[in-house]
């Protein structure tokens, strides 16, 4: 099962080495991790996604809480939340698939951000399906090269099925 | 305020930690702190002769006290040979702090002379670690180090020293509280389900408590023996839980898993109730995991919440210190007589069931021509006092105490459990010996075992430290060979110590006494003769080469499954 944890740590020199290091030496999966300062300096939020049954995650979650430089593991599986990632994807794009790139980026909501005479460079941000539904519709097309940030994600305001009036 | 160097704001650290032993090894990087440490007078310095052998003295010292034991070695290879100690601690979960010097920190990174990234390197086997690089956080740091050492599951924390660190100036003044909005342990145990475990318990009829290192760690083997005596349950010990629960008392089964009691291991795969105090479900203890305890509903006392449903998956945690949630658990006995007494009779026919196994197959050896190593270590037992501490090395030798030694009390029994570490007992005694110099302290070792930190020798002989080294002389590593015999067709690849040194020689050019016995008819005059010499001896038993630890469960079987003598 794919489980997004987020990771409440002191921002300090060093810790993103324990929580991998942990990952790592127990033997558990990082699909992807992403790491930022937060609101208060002090702390940093990584966003670690990983796979695991339910027993593994109990563990990664217990042995992550038991790292004296991490404050707070909120598991998002507990709540409602919503996740991005990014993509960056440098496509070939010569005369006759130049317009249907384009297309495609349009349809994807996607931005062109670099252009040369043979390619484009598109970025994309959605959930990871939204990602990889990208890819596969440009892989025939001739994908040069591209780059994913980790997923972030955020708890919903408002929990729960909203009530209309 | 006066202003005063890293180095004397160390030394008044530890002074306010209240700290009077000391081990390790100075160099380079930490001069300035030996610089200090000449003038601190209140704390006993012991100078080991190889970095490995303080962090075991310090274990020891830890083990044996109950103490934060405190370690202090230079940068680079003098920080890298403290790893295996650190490590040995991490598994056994001692409370220790290790201080190793670093170079200065306008060097880290550049691959300076003796510099190695110990914080780096400990970071997965110390609870936690510092590299302390501005003066001002030395104060703090060392404050967290012990906090978080002796406090909740307890563990070595390691903090690095800059030498340019420890020669600035600073207005020091130690800090009086930790601040760690991140780390607080749990101590008491949840009230509704201490209530529902005693609920389950009182309504057991094959109960058994499994108790382990963490009783000893918590100083609650008084409250176990209480809560055992007044249930009337039995108990078996892991390795690290020997003497929490006294082994002479009927209720107690000796210590369960590959080398546990046939009654032990019986007891725990027929129970309805496993109550799992302060363990943790070693592969050693469980065997074969899915056949472990098949039939009971599993109950675990830990400290640590990632202990629990680890390997096993468990029906009803507690997470607290062992020693306040067995209060809780006896405070809820209150009124409850009626229960009480019907429970007792009720496993009355599992007691009677469990004597038999005790009768049918208890520890045994025989008798020979040739020294038994089980023998020397009941004569031991049965001639060192009462109070006396043992240690022991990694193998046969460390089984065979297990088994024959009847500790009674905690802390009297110091070994490398966890990881398993050969080497340890010799400077464990140290450690323990340095903090208890009146009493007793026993290393049983093999002869394998002993040549790893033999060293040693020089100082127990330098500071008059009467340790008694039993060594079980059989020429092998006995462990390794007895799995060669029994899983590799008998190929000894290189199990046989065809060559060793005169120990008793090697001894006295040390300066310490050596004895060799030979014949079993010697065993128990050369043993009164050890403990009465004044200073420290090696006595060299030599024993059957081909006796095997039993009973013995297969790597990865069920422990039902025993090979018995």
């Amino acid at each position: 099962m794919r489980h997004a944890i987020s990771v409440y740590v002191d921002n300090q020199a060093g810790v993103l080495s324990r929580v991998v290091g942990l990952f790592s030496g127990r033997g558990f999966n990082i699909e992807s991790l992403s790491v930022a300062p937060t609101l208060d300096p002090a702390k940093s939020l990584m966003v670690i996604t990983t796979t695991g049954n339910e027993q593994v995650l109990e563990q990664i979650k217990k042995q992550l809480n038991k790292l004296i430089n991490v404050i707070k593991v909120v598991d998002c599986a507990d709540r409602e939340y919503v996740e991005r990632e990014m993509i960056l994807v440098k496509i070939k794009a010569e005369k006759e698939t130049r317009a249907e790139v384009l297309r495609i980026a349009d349809i994807f909501r996607a931005k062109v951000i670099d252009v040369s005479p043979k390619s484009y460079t598109l970025s994309l941000t959605g959930d990871k399906r939204k990602l990889e539904g990208f890819v596969e519709i440009l892989t025939p097309i001739g994908i040069i090269d591209f780059v994913r940030t980790g997923t972030v994600v955020m708890a919903r305001e408002m929990q729960g099925r909203r009530k209309l009036p | 305020m006066k202003k005063i160097t890293g180095a004397q704001a160390f030394i008044e650290a530890l002074r306010c930690e209240g700290v009077t032993h000391a081990f390790g090894y100075p160099g380079g990087a930490v001069l300035d702190i030996f610089d200090a440490i000449m003038d601190a007078r209140d704390i006993q310095f012991i100078l080991s002769r190889h970095e490995q052998g303080a962090v075991h003295a310090a274990d020891g010292y830890a083990r044996a006290s109950g103490r934060v034991g405190v370690c202090l070695v230079t940068s680079g290879p003098g920080a890298t040979n403290t790893v295996t100690g650190i490590a040995t601690a991490y598994m056994d979960s001692i409370p220790i702090v290790v201080f190793t010097g670093q170079v200065p920190t306008h060097l880290i990174g550049n691959d300076a002379f003796q510099e190695a990234d110990i914080v780096g390197i400990t970071r997965p086997c110390t609870k936690h670690n510092y590299l302390v690089k501005d003066v001002c956080d030395l104060g703090r740091a060392i404050k967290e180090a012990f906090y978080i050492a002796r406090t909740g599951r307890p563990g070595p924390v390691l903090v690095d020293l800059p030498k340019n660190v420890m020669n600035s100036t600073v207005n020091f003044k130690y800090p009086e509280s930790v601040n760690l909005d991140s780390y607080c342990p749990t101590y008491k145990g949840h009230q509704g389900q201490i209530r529902r475990i005693m609920g389950v318990i009182l309504k057991s009829r094959r109960p058994v408590i499994y108790a382990g290192g963490g009783v000893t760690l918590a100083d609650a083997s008084r409250e176990l023996a209480e809560f055992a005596r007044k249930l009337k349950l039995p108990v078996t010990t892991t390795l690290m839980g020997m003497g929490a629960f006294p082994s002479g008392d009927p209720l107690s089964l000796g210590m369960l898993g590959m080398h546990g009691t046939y009654a032990a291991n019986m007891t725990v795969t027929n129970s309805d109730c496993l109550i799992a105090i302060g363990a943790r479900f070693d592969d050693r203890v469980t065997g074969k995991v899915d056949e472990f305890a098949p039939k009971a509903k599993i109950i675990h006392i830990d400290i640590d919440p990632t202990s629990i449903s680890k390997n096993v998956k468990v029906d009803l945690p507690v997470v607290g210190d062992c020693r306040m949630v067995l209060r809780g658990m006896l405070a809820e006995l209150a009124g409850k007589d009626g229960d009480l007494a019907e429970m007792i009779a009720q496993t009355e026919p599992w007691r009677r069931e469990i004597d038999a196994w005790k009768e049918q197959q208890p520890l045994r050896y025989c008798r020979s021509e040739i020294i038994k190593p089980q023998y020397v270590i009941e004569m031991i037992d049965e001639i060192a006092p009462d109070d006396t501490i043992v240690t022991t090395e990694v193998g046969q030798n460390q089984m065979w105490t297990a088994q024959f030694y009847k500790f009674k009390e905690p802390r009297h029994f110091l070994t490398s459990g966890g990881l398993g570490t050969m080497g340890y007992g010799f400077p464990a005694a140290i450690g323990a010996q340095a903090a208890f110099p009146g009493r007793t302290v026993i290393d049983i070792a093999g002869d394998g075992s002993i040549q790893m930190n033999i060293q040693e020798l020089a100082t127990v002989v330098q500071y008059n430290l009467p340790v008694k080294v039993m060594i079980l002389n059989n020429g092998y590593l006995g462990m390794v060979r007895q799995w060669q015999a029994l899983f590799y067709k008998k190929r000894y690849s290189h199990t046989s110590m065809a060559v060793s040194p005169d120990f008793v020689k090697l001894a006295e050019a040390y300066g310490a006494k050596g004895l060799r016995v030979t014949r079993p008819e010697d065993v128990k005059d050369a043993i009164q003769e050890a403990l009465r010499i004044p200073g420290p001896v090696f006595v060299d038993f030599v024993v059957d080469p081909e006796e095997d630890v039993y009973p013995m469960v297969p790597a990865g079987a069920p422990i039902n499954n025993m090979l018995l003598v």
